[in-house]
């Protein structure tokens, strides 16, 4: 049986690839988004694993919450983007400067 | 297990998601033939869930759908207010939208489901039920501040706030995920209960605590994590910035009320640490970054993130009278807020955003009421003694003084100095300057006019039950439930 360790090690380590890809993305919006999704399963990984070990379902429960929340927001985010598109024709992360000061 | 459900504490929400959809079907009915029609509706679906929820302020704390939500007064209290001030914004905003030709249903359902989720926020009981209504608050938000697309700049703004938004909600998950694996349960009183009795990992309780504070100040605009609340102001329309800076405050307000202070209170002495770094490099950054602001949005958006720093001064004192006094402050700030962004609201006009500090030069001398609501907002806001701002202000202090913080209370006392620099400014602006071009003209219907005075005089008209609304507010604070 795997320890539940692991599975907490791989939720942290794709936890930290979102927040990084993120962090360290200049080119491309939509790969923002890859990360934001990925900080969210990384977060269903360590409920799931949690849950399982606890032998408690209501972590099980959260999970089909979030998938259903992050669904919801990828739609919202790839509207934004459409428009931002359509008003800038670009979508390089480093082009978004009209806003600063 | 017996489960008991308890639905009709639920009612004002389950009124407004009803009224909700049936506003968005007669939007798209009737929308194009009578195009006030779904804005009158929805204030007046807001005011009958508002006066729902206030009847029911002074009913003994209660829980229902077998501890999801909490049914108490804190609750209930955050709920009419949330209500009440988003009914204001739908008031303010009706013309700017029309003058945009952006006038569409969406808004108002959008601000409805906003309201919603806030509600759910302000009366969570559990893990989930606090996500998913902060969830149906980011997501309203997200697409209000995209409202007007055909715009770059709102448009650049929505995508910074998604992006920033959705990596706190990550960040929170996470949090809470810890504490479910520590706690074995995801309701708040349980974790409160769980926390108490064991022996947990101090550690990863810690751990926990880092992210679910982080998070906090990311929906909060705390510095160092307020990078999106300038660039949000200033690019959404300013219907939506008077929407976000009202409102959603209250509900942060409930939402730290729930999780820290009713999951978590076992381990205040760590996260006070984490709020009192946060509570004065907000109070520092964003006085000091304002006076360098020429938009009046964006000044407006610094002002904010002083503000939550000294709103945080209550809640870390970590004690009854310093909650009430941050539930005074935030109730205070909303209304300074719906006050200042429907001030700029009002002078606006097709084709005009009065958005600049130099549009409101010479204010005084072609009107001359609306300098002094100005001046009134502008004291409230710096703090100076005969409006409530000052009360306010001097209520957090005072609860940060009570637990021995001496330093933390001068540093704000500073920094409140500070920020009295850029007020003042305003002020100066609108009395002793000359309009440079053209003066600024009033467009506005009079239910806005005879509204925002309403709304502005309140600051000053509540002076003599001072005593009184306080002590509600404590009150209101020892009857939480769980």
């Amino acid at each position: 049986m795997i320890p539940l360790t692991h599975y907490l090690i791989l939720g942290a380590i794709l936890f930290a690839i979102g927040i990084v890809g993120i962090f360290l993305n200049r080119k491309n919006v939509v790969i923002l988004l890859m990360s934001i999704e990925l900080m969210l399963l990384s977060v269903n990984i360590n409920f799931l694993a949690f849950s399982h070990y606890l032998g408690d379902p209501g972590g099980q429960v959260f999970v089909f919450f979030i998938l259903t929340v992050a669904a919801a927001e990828a739609a919202i985010g790839l509207a934004i983007l459409i428009a931002l598109f359509r008003n800038r024709r670009t979508i390089n992360v480093d082009d978004l400067d009209i806003l600063k000061g | 297990m017996n489960i008991d459900l308890n639905i009709a504490a639920a009612l004002p929400e389950m009124i407004l998601a009803t009224m909700a959809c049936l506003i968005l079907l007669i939007d798209a009915f009737y929308g194009n033939r009578y195009r006030q029609l779904t804005c009158w509706t929805s204030i007046a679906t807001l005011l009958l869930v508002a006066l729902l929820a206030a009847s029911d302020i002074s009913t003994q704390s209660d829980v229902a759908f077998g501890g999801m939500y909490f049914d108490d007064p804190l609750g209930n209290l955050l709920k009419a207010a949330i209500f009440l001030s988003t009914a204001v914004v739908f008031l303010y905003s009706r013309e700017y939208l029309e003058q945009r030709d952006i006038q569409s249903g969406e808004f108002y359902v959008l601000g409805l489901f906003g309201a919603l989720g806030m509600s759910i926020m302000a009366s969570a009981g559990n893990f989930l039920t606090i996500y998913l209504g902060l969830e149906l608050l980011a997501l309203s938000l997200y697409a209000l501040v995209a409202f007007n697309r055909k715009s770059d700049r709102s448009t650049e703004a929505a995508m910074k706030y998604f992006v920033l938004g959705a990596i706190a909600s990550g960040i929170l998950l996470y949090g809470l995920s810890i504490l479910y694996g520590l706690t074995g349960t995801l309701d708040i009183t349980g974790v409160s209960t769980a926390l108490a009795n064991s022996e947990v990992n101090n550690q990863a309780i810690t751990l926990a605590l880092v992210f679910i504070v982080v998070s906090l100040a990311f929906k909060l605009g705390a510095v160092p994590f307020h990078m999106w609340l300038p660039d949000v102001y200033q690019g959404s329309p300013t219907a939506t910035t008077l929407y976000l800076g009202s409102a959603p405050k209250l509900a942060a307000f409930a939402m730290i009320m729930r999780l820290l202070v009713g999951g978590l209170e076992n381990f205040h002495s760590s996260w006070q640490e984490m709020l009192v770094i946060l509570a004065i490099l907000s109070m520092g950054a964003g006085n000091l970054i304002a006076i360098a602001q020429t938009n009046i949005k964006r000044m407006l958006a610094y002002s904010t993130i002083s503000h939550m720093g000294f709103f945080l001064l209550g809640i870390l004192s970590a004690t009854e009278t310093g909650y009430s006094a941050s539930l005074f402050y935030v109730m205070v700030y909303s209304v300074m807020a719906l006050g200042t962004f429907g001030m700029i609201l009002l002078f606006s006009r097709r084709g005009f955003e009065a958005e600049e500090l130099s549009d409101f030069k010479g204010l005084g001398q072609h009107h001359p009421w609306y300098a002094f609501l100005m001046l009134l907002l502008m004291f409230s806001m710096a703090g100076v003694p005969p409006t409530v701002g000052f009360y306010a202000k001097l209520s957090v202090i005072r609860s940060v003084l009570q637990v021995e913080l001496v330093w933390v209370a001068v540093v704000a006392v500073l920094f409140a100095v500070v920020g009295a620099f850029y007020y003042l400014r305003v002020i100066k602006l609108v009395y002793f300057d000359h309009a440079e071009g053209e003066a600024l003209i009033v467009e506005s219907p009079v239910a806005n006019k005879v509204m925002l005075s309403i709304n502005v005089l309140a600051l000053i008209v509540v002076l003599p039950w001072m005593g009184e609304i306080i002590s509600f507010c404590t009150e209101v604070i020892t009857s939480l439930a769980g």
